[in-house]
């Protein structure tokens, strides 16, 4: 390990000695903390974003002048209500497994003819790809207090869920990072937060039904390719494409580990 | 003319909840951009309340005000199918006026 | 963009202001509740005094029925969820501080006659620092202080 990965491998287990060491301050520091989570819940910014996303949903676009409303987000077109928990999943049109984020841009471009080179590509948080958080908080939150139900059966559903476990456990970049690095236990955390342990139900429930999410930090509506987008920017591994299979996969690794943990979408986080 | 409010009212035992939602950037004016200049202050300075035509609360606010803020108050008396309505207005001038009703 | 009649030339405002000076002081209009000017004083003063001060606070008295429920530590500065509650009778102001901002004055509430002392506003913190809720009653002023801890979480982002 080079000079920079030893200091922060030191500095995740002096993180980890403190915490276990100062357990009786953590508890009360870890009280205060879900008190200021429970407060934020009530009045989530995200609901401004879920109107926006139901006004594109509806509204007519693109050369072909036509609304996302005929969209097939796997339980038949136009279906929203409870779509999200069942994704990603493979679609015989496409003969792919995708994610929602995914799917859009397959409706946005047979149902409305846009061109989707431009949303691919634009940082996110900027035109036109901001779009893409409005729609992901109002289709998530079609599928708030729905269980999340991803069990990969179909072949290709499967080995989308293979390739995601391997990518989660891949060490790469400068730091020699893995998403297990930081999520591969329990009790890990960075200063405040508690990273939960993906490869868990608990663990995965934590992450995959509260994102999308509104970022408070940030006064940012965060979709879930958004929040992967950042991972691999923590992780110091190269930009992943939006939308990519790379990206899908460990949507599904995370979705199909948290089966049964109830969607709380779109969340709020600090 | 801004973005829409979002507005919740219930009535119960003879008090009348309202929350709402408001989206602004709330820019303080303390903050710069990757330019580095300073992104002016733009951030709505009052807010009034009105429940059944009547005002019940008048709000002044600074920058120090959250970026799409909450604000949530109970007022006693109101029924159910009263109308509440919230304007604010910002210190560039714009405003806005959403409603709804008490359920 | 229409603009706010409360943001026309300055010339207007204070003939506005006289005519309803002297509607009020025949008694026929309360001010109060007609305007609610935006305090420029109050908002742009540099020290925490200065704010209670254009206020009109000056030094508020420490009271018990002044209530502040708030997490004693915010995950973020950008949002955090503060409910200032007020026991006294005949509430009709309430103003929430944060010390160490550059702007103390976060919010000022004008509390109806049927509105209850009861408000909940999210307000951004720069750092660490006591929150000051101060409440008018019946012409008088009182306050109550909380420390609320704000952290980073995360890779600080």
């Amino acid at each position: 390990m080079d000079r920079v990965s030893m200091g922060i491998a030191a500095f995740l287990a002096v993180v980890a000695a403190f915490a276990t060491a100062a357990y009786a301050q953590k508890d009360k520091a870890q009280e205060g903390i879900e008190a200021y989570r429970e407060a934020l819940q009530d009045g989530n910014p995200a609901e401004l974003y879920e109107a926006t996303g139901e006004e594109l949903w509806k509204k007519p676009a693109g050369p072909k002048n036509a609304t996302l409303e005929a969209c097939d987000l796997g339980l038949g077109a136009g279906v929203v209500k409870g779509a999200y928990a069942r994704l990603p999943r493979y679609f015989a049109d496409t003969d792919k497994v995708q994610d929602l984020e995914s799917r859009l841009l397959t409706c946005m471009s047979t149902l409305q003819g846009i061109d989707t080179k431009p949303y691919v590509e634009a940082a996110f948080g900027t035109p036109p790809k901001e779009d893409m958080n409005a729609l992901a908080a109002f289709v998530s939150g079609q599928s708030k207090d729905i269980p999340a139900a991803v069990t990969p059966t179909h072949p290709k559903e499967q080995a989308m869920y293979e390739l995601g476990k391997r990518m989660f456990f891949y060490q790469g970049g400068p730091y020699d990072f893995a998403c297990a690095t930081c999520h591969g236990q329990e009790g890990m955390r960075i200063r405040m937060q508690e990273l939960p342990y993906i490869s868990s139900n608990k663990g995965a429930a934590a992450g995959w039904t509260s994102w999308p999410a509104y970022r408070v930090s940030s006064g940012q509506m965060w979709s879930m390719q958004w929040r992967l987008n950042d991972c691999f920017r923590q992780q110091r591994f190269p930009e992943p494409v939006y939308a990519s299979d790379a990206t899908v996969a460990l949507s599904m690794y995370m979705a199909a580990n948290a089966l049964g943990a109830t969607m709380k979408t779109p969340g709020i986080k600090r | 003319m801004g973005n829409p409010m979002k507005i919740r009212a219930a009535s119960k035992d003879g008090v009348t909840e309202i929350k709402v939602l408001m989206s602004h950037e709330m820019e303080t004016g303390q903050r710069k951009d990757a330019s580095g200049a300073v992104v002016p202050a733009w951030f709505i300075n009052e807010v009034t309340a009105k429940l059944d035509g009547k005002t019940v609360l008048q709000a002044q606010w600074g920058p120090s005000v959250s970026k799409n803020p909450y604000l949530a108050f109970k007022v006693k008396g109101g029924k159910a199918g009263d109308k509440v309505s919230v304007t604010w207005v910002d210190n560039k001038g714009d405003t806005r006026t959403d409603e709804a009703t008490v359920t | 963009m229409t603009q706010h009649w409360m943001e026309r030339r300055p010339m207007e405002r204070r003939q506005v202001l006289t005519f309803v000076g002297a509607l009020a002081a025949a008694g026929i209009v309360v001010p109060r509740a007609a305007f609610a000017n935006w305090d420029k004083a109050a908002f742009e003063a540099k020290t925490l005094d200065d704010a209670l001060k254009a206020l009109g606070a000056g030094s508020p008295a420490n009271s018990g029925d002044v209530q502040i429920v708030a997490s004693d530590i915010a995950e973020n500065g950008a949002v955090v969820p503060i409910q200032a509650v007020s026991k006294l009778p005949n509430t009709e102001r309430i103003a929430i501080l944060v010390e160490k901002n550059p702007n103390m004055l976060a919010a000022a509430y004008d509390i109806g006659p049927d509105t209850v002392p009861d408000v909940t506003a999210r307000i951004k913190m720069g750092q660490t620092s006591n929150v000051l809720v101060v409440v008018k009653a019946d012409g008088k002023f009182y306050s109550a202080a909380k420390e609320i801890k704000v952290t980073l979480g995360g890779c600080g982002g």
